[in-house]
């Protein structure tokens, strides 16, 4: 992880949009190629899942987006605003796992950011207050992550992320581990908070429902090395809902993508 | 199918589970006593005379008897196990942020911690002696036998940090320190407490053997070098209080180690969890 943020020098994509990655690859030391080259353009306050089997690079993606790796080749433009104060940073994570400091309670994990970058101590609680308020775990600050259900502890994870105010949400796999109607609750939940704050949101998924479900625009990725198989517009109504999962549209997008997703998935007959 | 739903009744299950809690604490107990009565029972009934194997009543009387002078050694052997403790505990933990903080430091270092573990610090004390004052000498053979538990748990844990919370740290631009204080000695505490638990246990061990080793050298008065003595002068009854203190000693020291564990990590940790949890 010592290759940190130098993937930001190389400039701010074009006005409008969030995140621009040209040809961008990326090999590991033993010589695979887990991605690319992969070509991505975000606008700003967009909802993009990027949707592919195991190993296709789609969290190699985001990893790379957050500066968090650096491209083997390509370039990786992300917008950044100048912190108006304290403890904003531009771009939030939510792993696929809660990812909480064990040791400390849900108020010490959301505050994390805020004490990273200095934020004063008044400013801190009001913050942290109100996005535990935003997913509702206000009366939960006290308690230790181990003493949570598994969805409680995504959403403090997703109160850690938007803690900082971000203008991009980089979303991995983050309620693949949950049942499924947690997993719906959180999906509406995740809406309302998109609809409410618009933010660039790319998330990233193996579920074609979900993807459809949540997002303006689906990226299928081929397998390893990954890149862009083909691309869904998913024109719903919004609010999206309870009526959307179960309309015809809803099922003939699903299908839709499923079979792109099979077709790019399929190996290459000589 | 009806047993399949039937509720389990709560009282039972507690009910048994107190008793079985009474029979841990009562069979150690029973175990105790008979042992006790055997040795008591061998000593008289044979009649062995006190300078080969005197009765846990003749300890007893001497403990009691010869406590202005067992209870000085006692204190004295202490200090020596807390300072080695300390020493191992500081010792452990810098070397394992410095290991942790350069792979060089680390490849260089490491064999040379391995080598002070594996020679038997029996042989290393005399000449220790030597070179050392003697109080040092008894604190430094303290500490080469606890530091490693301390350096090889704790750099055990510092690299089981979780990799994503590491990166989040990096995504929001944490300096070194603040990782370090907020991540690393956190994530490292369950694992320095395990090393710590086994370093005060070892620590009382190697002041024993440095005072063993001193003693014959003439000088000293912890209570292994009273059972030195008392070996010499065929006072056998002495030798036993002096180890019967020692062992006291070594359990309190566990006993509180253990505890310290418990308290610092029960609210969050799997191993101070209870299984209902």
């Amino acid at each position: 992880m010592a290759d940190s943020a130098a993937s930001f020098d190389l400039g701010a994509p074009p006005a409008g949009y969030a995140v621009r990655l040209r040809g961008v690859t990326k090999a590991y030391p033993n010589g695979t190629t887990a991605l690319g080259p992969f070509d991505l353009d975000v606008r700003s306050g967009e909802f993009v899942s990027l949707l592919g089997p195991s190993g296709c690079g789609k969290s190699t993606a985001l990893r790379l987006i957050a500066g968090l790796s650096a491209p083997s080749s390509g370039g990786v433009l992300v917008s950044s605003q100048a912190p108006r104060r304290r403890g904003e940073h531009s771009i939030g994570f939510v792993f696929q796992e809660p990812t909480l400091m064990p040791w400390t309670s849900v108020r010490g994990n959301v505050s994390l950011p805020l004490r990273l970058a200095r934020a004063s101590r008044a400013d801190t609680e009001a913050r942290v207050s109100e996005a535990l308020a935003g997913v509702d775990l206000l009366d939960f600050a006290d308690a230790f992550p181990r003493e949570l259900s598994g969805g409680m502890r995504m959403r403090v994870s997703l109160a850690r992320a938007l803690v900082t105010e971000p203008d991009i949400l980089l979303m991995d796999e983050p309620f693949a581990a949950l049942d499924e109607i947690t997993r719906f609750r959180l999906n509406d939940d995740l809406l309302a908070l998109w609809r409410k704050l618009r933010k660039t949101i790319i998330f990233v998924t193996h579920s074609v429902f979900e993807s459809v479900y949540l997002s303006q625009r689906v990226i299928v990725m081929t397998p390893r090395p990954g890149r862009t198989g083909a691309e869904f517009r998913i024109e719903a109504l919004e609010p999206r809902g309870a009526d959307f999962r179960t309309s015809a549209d809803y099922a003939a997008q699903c299908r839709e993508v499923s079979l792109a997703l099979a077709r790019t998935s399929e190996p290459v007959r000589a | 199918m009806s047993g399949l739903n039937a509720p389990r009744l709560p009282s039972d299950e507690t009910g048994a589970r107190g008793g079985a809690r009474l029979l841990r604490l009562l069979l150690p107990i029973v175990v105790l006593a008979a042992g006790v009565t055997v040795w008591d029972l061998a000593v008289r009934l044979n009649q062995i005379p006190p300078y080969v194997l005197p009765g846990p009543g003749l300890v007893l009387r001497t403990l009691i008897a010869d406590w202005p002078v067992l209870s000085a050694s006692l204190v004295t052997t202490l200090w020596t196990t807390l300072e080695g403790f300390l020493a191992a505990a500081l010792g452990g933990i810098a070397l394992a942020l410095l290991f942790n903080q350069s792979k060089w430091l680390e490849y260089s270092l490491f064999p040379y911690a391995v080598v002070l573990q594996v020679t038997p610090v029996i042989a290393v004390a005399p000449l220790l002696l030597i070179y050392l004052p003697q109080e040092t000498a008894v604190i430094v053979c303290a500490w080469i036998v606890a530091f490693f538990p301390v350096l090889a748990n704790t750099t055990l844990g510092l690299n089981s940090v979780d990799r994503n919370l590491a990166g989040l740290f990096q995504l929001y631009g944490a300096s070194p320190m603040q990782t370090l204080v907020r991540l690393k000695l956190p994530a490292a505490l369950p694992y320095i407490l395990g090393g710590l638990r086994i370093a005060g246990g070892l620590s009382l061990i190697g002041a024993v053997v440095a005072e063993i080793a001193a003693g014959s050298a003439g000088a000293g008065s912890g209570l292994a070098y009273r059972i030195a003595e008392s070996s010499y002068r065929l006072n056998i009854p002495r030798m036993f209080a002096a180890l019967l203190l020692l062992s006291a000693a070594g359990i309190v020291i566990y006993v509180l180690l253990a505890l310290a564990s418990h308290l610092l990590l029960r609210r969050w940790h799997e191993s101070a969890l209870g299984k209902d949890n």
